[in-house]
């Protein structure tokens, strides 16, 4: 199939947060470099804090304060279409699903592909509940239908599949494979799971502890299909272990940042 | 409770405020003191053959132009101060001061240099409400979910559409708080600004049965506006509230 999807280029020297009411600083990305190949399914994973959220804010053009360069190709197409899937659904809790749904198409969407889409992901029959109704796993399911509602070009996911129970996560998983296989898009995929990882990727990268870094990427060439059928996940998540190096804990440098006191006596308190 | 049961609360509650104005009426026996029954014939003549249509209808009108002024304003102007810093230590100490200024030295200044005219009359009834909806907006935009407005960027969503469906909706309770105190207020600035400064309108029609001692019109007016009220409260204002509320599980 030619290539309708976007590859992002990320090349972001330093990102860091300005300190508060005399706190320091926090340095959150650190010559974080990676290249995403057009419909590559790349998962992000790295101990908490490592700036993930970050990285895919920086991504969305939510972030635009950090010192570094983003493009995306080809970059004769305009801006590329971001669906974006956050850690909560982000539902407007006023609006049915199916309005949450049809609010980010262009204005002249096609009903019946909305209904399509609806029906693919599984919320058509909660398509007129409010989000406050559904279970969480509904919930997710329509935050997945409006991310692919714009048919991007590119996917941000941001542990979409955290605080689900087990079953439902890998429901949406499968979910998530067959809707990327109909409707191919560039995925970046961040979790800290890293079965989850190894089960969805196409390559994953691991990043450092805060500052977050590329240290270490692991590219899986066997087919999705196999890696279930033939219990391959174990051995991959060895891997992939193996790869991300022991200390997936915060590092001791990482505390000092993350609970900033004053080094010396001499500075003064604000 | 079942709305049958709703409205024979609400029947004999007002049945026996009727009923003791009646006797107090009775007891008073005064020319000054008029009961509700002779009230409310007066009440029917005047809406036949008198003023009192012409002098509610003006009235209301003036309502309804300087409640729409009053909200969009000042809802605008609120979102926008809680939004901008800048703009907000600008405005400040503006609208705190015309929050504790006197509806009526607003009243009375602006019909002092616009003279006595309409616009004086509507801008008056206007800025007396104006800061308490900001104020109130100002503090419904502060409260504004960042993570609904970064998936309303995320996905391109506009200006105009973010409104619509993603920041009114967050303000709709503030925007209702407003629009009640708002109105409450305005129902009784209005009549005073009308008292000094206009030649119809219920406040006018007050202040000629005041210096006429005509108790019993007096009373079918305030009584004919008081049914307005009430009727835009269980009318318009209660049913919107339901209406903004449905999503709420």
């Amino acid at each position: 199939m030619a290539s309708v999807t976007v590859g992002v280029s990320i090349d972001i020297g330093e990102k860091r947060y300005p300190g508060h009411s005399g706190a320091r600083p926090v340095t959150a990305l650190l010559n974080m470099r990676a290249c995403i190949a057009p419909s590559e399914f790349c998962v992000i994973t790295g101990p908490s804090g490592c700036g993930k959220t970050t990285l895919l804010n920086i991504v969305a053009g939510l972030d635009r304060d950090f010192a570094g360069t983003l493009s995306f190709a080809p970059s004769d197409r305009g801006a590329p279409r971001i669906g974006y899937v956050f850690q909560s659904p982000r539902l407007l809790p006023w609006r049915t699903v199916r309005e949450n749904v049809a609010l980010v198409q262009p204005r002249h969407a096609d009903r019946m592909e909305l209904e399509g889409l609806l029906t693919d992901v599984g919320v058509a029959e909660a398509a007129d509940a409010y989000p406050a109704q559904l279970s969480g796993g509904m919930a997710r399911r329509a935050a997945l239908a409006r991310a692919f509602a714009i048919a991007p070009d590119l996917l941000l996911m941001d542990e979409p599949f955290l605080s689900l129970d087990a079953a439902a996560a890998d429901r949406l998983r499968s979910l998530l494979l067959r809707l990327v296989s109909t409707r191919p898009a560039t995925v970046l995929f961040v979790t800290h799971d890293l079965t989850e990882a190894v089960e969805l990727a196409d390559r994953v990268l691991v990043l450092s502890p805060s500052p977050g870094r590329v240290v270490a990427e692991m590219p899986i060439a066997l087919p999705r299909t196999e890696r279930r059928d033939r219990d391959a996940l174990p051995v991959l998540r060895a891997e992939l272990a193996r790869l991300a190096g022991p200390p997936i804990e915060p590092a001791p440098n990482t505390a000092k940042i993350a609970f900033p006191r004053p080094s010396s006596p001499h500075r003064t308190a604000e | 409770m079942r709305f049958p049961a709703a409205l024979a609360e609400r029947a004999a509650s007002l049945f026996v405020t009727l009923a003791s104005w009646e006797a107090a009426a009775w007891l008073a026996h005064s020319r000054l003191f008029p009961g509700p029954a002779s009230v409310l014939s007066t009440l029917a003549d005047e809406a036949m053959h008198g003023d009192l249509l012409h002098d509610l209808g003006a009235t209301l009108a003036r309502v309804a132009v300087a409640f729409a002024l009053a909200m969009v304003g000042g809802t605008a102007i609120g979102i926008a101060m809680a939004r901008l810093r800048a703009l907000d230590t600008l405005l400040d100490s503006g609208v705190v001061l015309l929050l504790n200024l006197p509806a009526l030295v607003i009243a009375v200044l602006l019909y002092i240099w616009l003279g006595l005219t309409e616009a004086a009359a509507i801008g008056a009834v206007t800025l007396s409400k104006l800061p308490t909806v900001v104020v109130t907006l100002r503090e419904g935009a502060r409260t504004l979910d960042r993570d609904l407005g970064d998936m309303a960027r995320s996905f391109r969503l506009g200006f105009w559409r973010t409104l619509r469906h993603v920041t009114l909706p967050q303000l709709s309770a503030f925007f209702l708080v407003a629009s009640r105190t708002g109105l409450a207020l305005i129902w009784k600035i209005v009549l005073v600004v009308e008292l000094l400064g206009r030649p119809d309108g219920i406040g006018y029609a007050i202040q000629v049965f005041f210096q006429l001692f005509d108790v019993r019109r007096l009373i079918a007016y305030a009584l004919a506006f008081v049914a307005v009220v009430l009727a835009v409260e269980w009318g318009v204002l209660q049913p919107l509230e339901r209406r903004l509320a449905r999503w709420r599980r």
